[in-house]
């Protein structure tokens, strides 16, 4: 048993080597020994001290480098640098750069800005008030008009809660990063607006884009996220997942089909955030959007966020749904807590601009009408296409076909929007920061095509211009309110009509010498 | 740079006047008196334990809550939606449900009337201890206004400000409806961002819808990928946003920290890129002109110098300096004498002193054309307020003196003289207040979680209003009130604003101070505030 202890077996060969081995073996391996005990505990790189700098090195490096200036220089004569300078109320007559023209180029779709009850809504608030509030809503920014214009855009739109932000871009752009964070997963229209992209941005949730408005895309991508999240079930169970479309796209103008996305949204589990900064106060029979468009149950959104600066003619923008939802952001919207509210002044106005639209139904049916009209007139100028729903209040004029290169493209387009102007009609070419809207790949069906907005700002709709209409015009029942138009039309269209066939003929000739 | 040994005794009150060294000395013209108090022992721990208390009861009530012991108030998911992911992580829904709910009130009080010196408040109730509230119809008047950011008191509803500001209302309506790049360039917009530079001394100025915006859709027009962007730790949200939204690489340094700064600025050069080891593009500096939690004002004559030195570029947000600072109300700029153009992007807001709303970057001709181009606020967001710019343009020219009187002159020494005397006198009382003795926001340091409530209550009980901030706007332990002056303030206000406060102070013993004030930079500098983000 003896001879089996550890001890004994580890003890008897080193007996043996120190008996039987010579002694300048037993030296030599002792030298060895130690000599890898050195090697193990010696560093024989001594690379951190050999590329430390001295401190004259680093000052001749610091010495040395040599910035980017802050911003690279702007070419005088870029299209965006010289702003069109609009003297006066921005209203349907506009002074652009001394010249009268009817404006087709703000989204006052619904002619509130000039409103008379506005205006004077907004002085008695002016006169409560003052103008600014002077902080953020946690902290003496909440006024009483705030919490009535919550109140009453919650009743119009029908939802449990709403909430105000004092600035339209924000409003989407804070709302996102407030719910999705960082390791969710949002499916996003790729045509969505600027606003989204950013929100997106700011929230480094994972991205997936689909088509625009294709909702086989859409799904294949939702199959794709169901059989990742089968590999890995306890990660599927904390990812949250969102669908961002926008009701009325402000990139291509047409809408979302929203009944297929409510029933792929049940069926993968994902929650609905829908952008309505142009479909609110435009579509559906009192103005309450893209739902009441479809006849969609509001509740099925799990959020909608739209701006107060187009229909409703303020400034800011509100986000509503499920209290259990909008709640949230009085304490994670960024742009809510950060930011100072709304001046009272521009909530009296949106809370004015409101009654409007709730007293007088009518009137979304007469903007249809109107959008209707305008997209009939303007079908068929040659080199010129329109795009979009006909019943969307902003038009998008684009080129049947590109000219080779979105520069010549814009130049062109430039010159339609000079020549109309010079008629005296406002338009606006649609403008797109390309190297930043390249954040997201840019849609499929906008490379290389520029759109013209011609947002029509039918608002010839309140007292005073229908007065003057019924007064010139008192045979007219029907089309009272296109009569502007319709006395514009003869050589606005042919205008345009010609300025497009030589535009055309002048593109082919170019491409004819091109090729 | 600065050490702070010399203790002088001033008017009874024990006060610390940085000596300053050799260089950095010339770099000042003025005394630079900042103080930041060390937390007394004994208040951190109870502090701590007063969360620790206040967890435990959270997690009971949400058990009792779980068992149906306790009526749970919580908004609910849909019974269609209950299968989902769910929308809220449990740590922050436990916050909010357990410590914040508790003291809710103290926040989004309204009010109903003009945000001046004295203010009308609704009268609100709750029953169901702050789950909702209800309001009673009655409203509390002249209660005196210590929290809105009305620094020179513009916040009126008469006087030429409002007269101009009705005037152009009615003429142009509220709303622009359309962008800066489309057709919402005004003749208004123009003749704003022309005096803006004038105001500023800057070549050119450029304004916007948002102050919030201005920060986050502006940086990302400046600096990209390849850039670095250092920033004070204590910067605000929009700062934070503008930076993260830019790809750039972030670095933190310490809050007012200058060897920190120097630190970070040299490495960066020295090092370059992480990984690719690339130089950097350019380096972008973030401060603020005053910080709104800490009342501290920035050290810019030591950062201009670093920012020389190094090569870098600095962008100084105004947001409460601007009309605030300085023998003119110019800024922190003025503040230190020295010259906007040393100061690249110079950034602020008119939502404080100018009693409006909105957002301006002043600077180069260059930087402003460039801005003209490329900013997402331009090209993307509805330009401002008409009515808004007429109040900016007249409140401005009245701090100018340009429209032949005095009052904005009287103005901006008023609310330098009151923010001396009411920070001396809550010294005197044996507060710990934070922050530079010119800075006219004033945080003062309640610490424990249940005095935040506590003294909002007390203080509106006696008719003022007051902010109070706890986590997760300051740091878990570093609770504080808040008080905002402004030149519309009288001595009287102030002394019974101060009456109430010492009273409130002894009722709930907030007079933690032993005199013994520490400057920010004896806080000792850690090496290990090296922070990076990845995007």
């Amino acid at each position: 048993w003896e001879s089996f202890l550890p001890s004994q077996v580890l003890v008897q060969p080193v007996q043996l080597i120190c008996l039987y081995a010579p002694a300048y073996h037993l030296i030599l391996e002792g030298i060895l020994i130690l000599w890898i005990i050195r090697l193990l505990f010696s560093k024989t790189y001594k690379l951190q001290e050999r590329s430390d700098l001295t401190p004259k090195e680093k000052e001749e490096l610091i010495e040395e480098w040599q910035p980017e200036p802050l911003v690279p220089p702007v070419p005088k004569d870029h299209p965006a640098l010289n702003y069109n300078v609009v003297s006066g109320p921005p209203t349907h007559i506009i002074t652009v750069n001394g010249k009268e023209c009817i404006n087709f180029a703000s989204f006052n779709f619904l002619g509130l800005l000039d409103n008379e009850k506005v205006k004077s809504a907004a002085q008695a608030s002016l006169k409560k008030y003052g103008v600014g509030t002077c902080g953020p809503r946690g902290f003496y920014g909440t006024f009483d008009v705030h919490l009535e214009l919550e109140e009453r855009l919650a009743k119009f739109m029908r939802t449990e809660e709403a909430i105000i932000y004092s600035y339209g871009f924000a409003t989407i752009a804070s709302a996102i990063p407030a719910y999705s964070k960082r390791g969710d997963i949002v499916f996003v229209d790729e045509a969505a607006c600027f606003a989204i992209q950013k929100g997106l941005q700011a929230s480094r949730s994972n991205i997936k884009l689909f088509k625009h408005n294709d909702m086989a895309d859409l799904e294949r991508l939702l199959k794709e996220q169901e059989t990742e999240d089968q590999k890995n079930p306890r990660k599927a169970r904390v990812t949250r997942r969102f669908i961002v479309v926008e009701g009325l796209y402000m990139n291509t103008g047409d809408v979302c089909p929203l009944p297929e996305l409510i029933k792929l949204k049940y069926k993968y589990k994902v929650r609905i955030f829908l952008e309505e900064s142009l479909s609110f106060g435009v579509l559906g029979e009192h103005g309450r959007g893209i739902t009441e468009h479809f006849g969609i149950n509001i509740d099925d959104i799990d959020l909608i966020s739209a701006n107060m600066e187009n229909s409703l003619a303020s400034i800011g923008g509100f986000c509503c749904g499920r209290s259990f939802i909008i709640d949230h952001q009085r304490l994670s919207g960024q742009g809510y807590c950060f930011s100072a509210s709304l001046p009272p002044l521009l909530a009296a106005a949106a809370i004015e601009a409101l009654n409007i639209m709730e007293d007088n139904p009518d009137i979304f049916q007469t903007l249809r009408a109107k959008c209707e009209r305008i997209h009939e007139l303007l079908q068929g100028i040659s080199g010129l296409k329109v795009v979009g729903e006909s019943f969307s209040p902003a038009l998008h004029l684009q080129l049947e076909e590109s000219c080779g290169s979105r520069e010549n493209d814009v130049k062109l387009l430039k010159r339609v929007v000079d020549y109309c102007m010079n008629s005296g009609i406002a338009l606006t070419q649609a403008r797109y920061l390309e190297k930043e809207e390249k954040c997201l790949p840019p849609p499929r069906t906008r490379t290389g095509q520029i759109c013209i907005e011609l947002d029509c700002c039918l608002g010839f709709l309140f007292p005073q211009i229908i007065r003057m209409s019924v007064l010139h015009y008192s045979d007219f029942t029907l089309d009272i309110q296109v009569l502007p138009l319709m006395a514009l039309k003869p050589d606005w269209v042919t205008g345009l009509f010609q300025y497009g066939t030589n535009a055309v003929r002048g593109r082919m000739l170019n491409f004819g010498t091109g090729e | 740079m600065l050490n702070c040994t010399k203790l002088v005794t001033v008017t009874g009150y024990i006060n610390n006047l940085p000596t300053l060294s050799g260089s950095t000395l010339r770099l000042y013209k003025r005394p630079f008196n900042e103080a930041f108090e060390e937390t007394p022992m004994l208040v951190a721990v109870l502090t701590y334990v007063g969360y620790g208390v206040l967890t435990l009861f959270g997690y009971l009530r949400d058990f009792m809550r779980q068992w149906k012991i306790e009526k749970c108030q919580n908004a609910t998911e849909r019974e269609e939606q209950k299968d989902f992911v769910p929308l809220y992580q449990d740590f922050e829904n436990f916050y909010n449900r357990n410590l914040y709910m508790r003291i809710r009130d103290s926040w989004n009080r309204p009010i109903c009337s003009v945000p001046g010196a004295k203010v009308d408040m609704m009268e609100r109730v709750s029953h169901d201890y702050n789950w909702t509230f209800t309001y009673t119809g009655r409203v509390i008047k002249d209660i005196i206004n210590m929290g809105s950011y009305n620094y020179l008191g513009f916040a009126q509803k008469a006087g030429t400000c409002q007269e101009a500001a009705a005037k152009v209302l009615s003429q142009y309506g509220a709303g622009v409806c359309s962008t800066r790049q489309e057709m919402g360039n005004l003749d208004k917009h123009e003749e704003l961002e022309k005096l803006v530079a004038r105001f500023l001394g800057v070549e050119s100025a450029m304004a916007y819808g948002m102050g919030f915006a201005t920060n986050s859709m502006n940086i990302p027009a400046l600096v990209g990928k390849g850039c670095l962007i250092l920033s004070d730790e204590l910067n605000h949200a929009s700062l934070v946003l503008g930076a993260r939204l830019s790809g750039a690489t972030i670095r933190i340094f310490k809050h007012n920290n200058m060897q920190s700064l120097e630190k970070l600025l040299k490495d960066a050069i020295v090092h370059g890129q992480p990984r690719t080891r690339r130089p950097w593009k350019k380096i972008l500096i973030l401060v603020e002109g005053i910080y709104s939690m800490e009342g501290s004002i920035v050290r810019l004559p030591e950062v201009i110098a670093l920012k020389k030195k190094y090569k870098s570029y600095l962008y100084l947000d105004e947001a409460h300096s601007i009309g605030a600072l300085g023998p003119s109300g110019r800024g922190v700029v003025e503040y230190f004498g020295l010259s906007p153009e040393d100061v690249d992007v110079m950034m602020g807001t008119f939502t404080k002193s100018f009693g409006a709303a909105g957002g301006y970057i002043g600077g180069k001709k260059e930087l402003i054309d460039y801005l003209r181009t490329y900013s997402h606020s331009a090209v993307y967001a509805t330009s401002l307020s008409p009515p808004v710019v007429e109040q900016i343009i007249t409140s401005m020219k009245c701090i100018m003196g340009e429209d032949g009187t005095n009052v904005g002159k009287a103005r901006v020494q008023q609310l330098a003289e009151n923010t001396r005397y009411f920070r001396r006198r809550l010294k005197e009382m044996g507060f710990i207040i934070y922050g530079n003795e010119d800075s006219p926001v004033v945080p003062l340091m309640l610490y424990m979680p249940a005095k935040i409530g506590a003294f909002g209550r007390e203080m509106l009980k006696r008719n003022i209003g007051v902010v109070v901030v706890g986590f997760p706007a300051t740091p878990i332990i570093e609770s504080r009130a808040r008080f905002c002056l402004s030149a519309a303030h009288t001595k009287e206000m102030l002394d019974t604003a101060l009456k109430e406060i010492n009273e409130v102070g002894d009722l709930l013993q907030l007079k933690y101070s032993r005199h013994r004030l520490v400057p920010l930079l004896d806080r000792p500098f850690d090496e290990t505030t090296y922070e990076e983000t990845e995007d």
